[in-house]
């Protein structure tokens, strides 16, 4: 039986050991010399190809934009949302901002209460570098103040959350067409964090603010992903473009901007199929659709879709997304539960990617812009 | 800035091999990078707090192993104290005296339950079940037309009476009863013979009080024999407290961890194993309704403290080959004759299988520090390989040292590839082989006592790897540069004492 396994290993262990030899140098090379093509060209390389000839138009069944019927909704704009919504954000957060400001309130505060501070924030998956970080900070202010009242920890406590949370950091939203462009909004991220739903909403917010939306669903891989968005587009009138199942995501994402440039909307929204970071080829597929995207339109903005769940695996997520797709901003989401997505504090930490938006319930209206301050101010009492 | 847990924890135990025992210091210091690394890989904290404290206490207890150096003997420790928390023995699914049998899923939103309630079906109608899949998620739209068409992929009757969210209302209300639905769906699997009924449920928060009573009532409407927990592997220190929501809320027998196919460091199913006291039944590693399998508690601690998933792999050469061909194959690899290309060709496609190579690779004990190398291994590229192999003439194959320049021009062509790839696989398969033999030789020598090991290749950082594995089983340097192995990487002689490890069927 040893023999066996043994054997069997080292059979795996050969064919890897001289695959990764005989590609290793060939892939390094393909930068500079462009490799030849293989005799049967695998499926990709067609696409490849097709890329290259300006990408034909998949069979695209179009949905017709949804005349205004009476039973078109008008989404509230998106100011003052965040406002609205920030009880949710306060009832989920209370021990991380109100943890806390009891034990920095606290008379004397020696090593234990320093590291209650610190498990509070570790437990929020801010995670330990930023938690150091934000540690250090205020052990220092600490030192220097001395005596404290309420308000003065209170202060303390919002200024360092917010330059955790980063304060100064742009975060518009660039949704407004520009150059005889619409906007292009590219939404990423890994599977079941909310990407569908968050075009649904996003197309909401642009809506509301009295913009005009084409949805592009080149989530082609999961099943239904395309009606679930078409779902969320016919509430509010705006088109949808989707390709059949299975249809190479890069074309149908290219003609939802060719369209959304045909009619002249704001935004093109375009939902991607969720991928996990570790899928090469997955996250080929998808620097390819920004790449064919781009031959028509600058893509404005690419929102990475985080769920507030997600633990320090996030920093991967967007470090390896960042690197494919130029993330230009992050939407939490599922904030409204127990997770305090302390993740993005890494992730903005470490890659200077902002929090643009946040997801704080199901309703089809509870994704908010994000204020740092009214954020912060939520979380402390 | 260590990638994985196992990555901490072998850099830990990196700098206790060549001690000779382990004193309070070592064990602090080492508690506290267990520490990091548990907390880096989302323990939750109150687990990671027990955890040290567990492993402190026999570190310290233990008596001096003759057998076992420090670094094996915490490694040792950590590995039975992971085993433990995530539930020891695998426990099989719980199956109703009088059909059908019920199994509810439940879990956040985005964890992956619809995906999973097919993949559970086709896992099932494999064991000869006749399951039904119920759609009782009538929330997010277009649920139930997600449930249709992954149980029309796994070949399962799917129950849908209700169409669900399709568009009216997005926000979910009123979209039909799915307590209803959930207990008509009993009746019909009766009437219709199903054996098991899979029931996908709407994803909810842990807080949201009015959709965990909806889970109860559907709970006491179907009077589940199992209800699955379904969690997210990337979940962060909220397992922990949305586990507790759900144990008390709906209450679970059992959790599913999916989404293991990526980096996250699957800290979450300690957690949620540690606080609940459920055990782990499933787990979920990739999109295909195949990517499914029952969870096993102790490959899981042997992936995190990096000793590789020996196990799986043999369990996928089973799955795939039958004896004789297995015996072949170990036969041609190991069996002293001189390896032709014609014999590697036969070997590729037998590999190839048995799944993705990168796959079977990072099943490898000693191979997570080269998931990087792994993961840029496409499965297209064997077919190149392939390809300029069959355009070889039997002679060639049998004899690659023949191959002048003409022969490789010719090869070159048949093969749509360039002459620079025809040497660079011939120069490569010429290694390999060299290397092959010097591992097949150390194999057949006397098994290395493993301390010896372990202290070489702690202390061999950056010199040749020749040396930091048994002599007579090295890699070639330049292989193991663009293999991008780390020095002092373990192959097949190292393998030995993990195998011994690993508790194999007849291995011992």
């Amino acid at each position: 039986m040893l023999y066996v396994i043994v054997g069997i290993v080292v059979g795996v262990l050969l064919v890897g050991a001289v695959l990764g030899l005989v590609l290793a140098p060939s892939r390094r090379r393909a930068g500079a010399i462009e490799a030849p093509p293989p005799a049967p060209p695998p499926p990709v390389d067609v696409d490849e190809v097709l890329e290259q000839q300006t990408v034909e138009p998949a069979p695209v069944v179009e949905a017709p934009p949804a005349p205004p019927e009476p039973e078109v909704e008008r989404p509230e704009p998106s100011a003052g949302r965040l406002v609205r919504l920030r009880g949710r954000l306060a009832g989920s957060q209370s021990t991380l901002g109100r943890g806390l400001f009891t034990l920095l309130s606290r008379d004397t505060i020696d090593e234990d209460v320093w590291e209650e501070v610190e498990d509070t924030l570790l437990t929020s998956d801010i995670g330990l570098a930023a938690t150091n970080d934000i540690v250090a900070a205020l052990r220092e202010q600490v030192r220097v103040m001395g005596a404290r009242t309420g308000d003065q920890v209170r202060t303390m406590l919002r200024e360092t959350l917010l330059v955790a949370v980063g304060r100064d950091t742009d975060r518009a939203l660039h949704t407004a067409a520009h150059d005889g462009h619409p906007a292009v909004v590219l939404v990423v991220g890994v599977n079941g964090t909310g990407k569908t739903t968050t075009c649904g909403k996003l197309a909401r917010v642009v809506i509301g603010d009295g913009g005009t939306v084409l949805l592009g669903a080149a989530d082609t891989f999961r099943a239904a992903a395309a009606d679930q968005l078409s779902t969320w587009a016919e509430r509010v009138g705006a088109a949808v473009v989707r390709g059949p199942e299975g249809a190479d995501p890069a074309s149908v994402a290219f003609d939802a901007v060719h369209d959304g440039m045909e009619r002249g909307v704001d935004t093109v929204i375009i939902d991607t199929a969720g991928r996990l970071h570790t899928k090469t080829g997955l996250m080929d597929e998808l620097g390819k659709v920004k790449r064919v995207v781009e031959r028509q339109a600058p893509v404005d903005e690419v929102l990475l879709v985080l769920d507030a769940t997600t633990g320090q695996n996030g920093l991967v997520q967007a470090r390896v997304f960042a690197e494919v797709v130029d993330v230009t901003g992050i939407v939490l989401t599922k904030l409204d539960g127990t997770a305090k997505g302390g993740i993005v504090i890494a992730v903005q930490r470490e890659l200077g990617v902002p929090v643009k938006l946040v997801g704080l319930g199901e309703g089809p209206d509870d994704l908010a812009l994000f204020d740092p301050e009214l954020f912060v101010d939520a979380l402390l009492p | 800035m260590f990638d994985t847990l196992s990555d901490r924890l072998e850099s830990v135990f990196t700098s206790l091999r060549g001690k000779g025992r382990l004193s309070d210091a070592d064990i602090d210091a080492t508690a506290r990078e267990i520490r990091i690394a548990l907390l880096e890989a989302d323990v939750a904290l109150p687990v990671v707090r027990e955890f040290i404290a567990a492993i402190k206490e026999r570190a310290r207890g233990a008596a001096v192993s003759q057998a076992l150096n420090p670094a094996q003997q915490v490694i040792k420790i950590v590995n039975e104290e992971l085993v433990e928390i995530l539930g020891g023995e695998t426990r099989p699914l719980t199956y109703a005296k009088t059909a059908p049998t019920v199994v509810l899923l439940a879990g956040l939103q985005g964890a992956g339950k619809t995906t999973l309630a097919g993949k559970l079906a086709r896992w099932l109608k494999q064991q000869r079940h006749a399951p039904l899949l119920v759609a009782a998620d009538l929330q997010r739209p277009n649920a139930v037309d997600q449930l249709k068409v992954v149980g029309g992929q796994a070949g399962v009757d799917v129950f849908a009476p209700e169409p669900g969210n399709t568009g009216s209302r997005p926000d979910g209300d009123g979209v039909g009863d799915p307590v209803a639905v959930a207990r008509s769906a009993i009746e019909h699997a009766r009437r219709m013979g199903h054996d098991i009924v899979v029931v996908d449920t709407a994803g909810r928060l842990g807080i949201d009080a009015e959709m965990m009573a909806q889970a109860v009532a559907i709970r006491d409407a179907v009077a589940p024999d199992e209800t699955l927990f379904v969690v997210d592997a990337m979940i962060g220190q909220d397992a922990v407290t949305t586990a507790e929501a759900f144990r008390d809320g709906v209450g679970f027998t059992g959790v599913v961890l999916t989404k293991l196919d990526g980096d996250a460091r699957g800290g979450a199913a300690l957690s949620v194993a540690k606080v609940t006291g459920r055990p782990i039944m499933f787990a979920s590693t990739g999109e295909k309704l195949a990517d499914f399998d029952v969870f096993h508690p102790e490959r899981m601690a042997s992936r995190i403290l990096g000793m590789g998933d020996m196990l799986t792999l043999i369990e996928h050469a089973e799955r795939t080959f039958e004896a004789d061909e297995a015996e072949r194959m170990a036969e041609k690899m190991l069996g002293g004759g001189e390896l032709t290309l014609e014999d590697f060709l036969e070997q590729m496609m037998m590999v190839r299988r048995m799944g993705p190579i990168g796959n079977l690779l990072g099943m490898l004990p000693g191979m997570g520090q080269m998931k990087e190398a792994i993961a840029q291994i496409d499965d297209r590229d064997l077919d190149r390989i392939a390809a300029i192999i069959r355009s070889m003439t039997p002679a060639e194959r049998h004899d690659p040292k023949i191959l002048n320049g003409s022969r490789r021009l010719r090869i070159a062509k048949g093969s749509g590839t360039t002459v620079m790839e025809v040497n660079r696989l011939v120069d490569r398969f010429f290694d390999a082989r060299k290397m092959m033999k010097q591992m097949t030789g150390g194999l057949a020598g006397p098994r290395r006592s493993s301390s010896r090991k372990g202290k070489k290749s702690g202390s061999k950082r950056g010199r040749g790897p020749a040396r930091a594995i048994a002599p007579g089983a090295a890699l070639p340097p330049e292989m193991q540069q663009s293999l991008g192995l780390p020095p002092g990487m373990k192959l097949p002689p190292g393998l030995a004492p993990d195998l011994s490890n690993l508790k194999l069927p007849g291995a011992d």
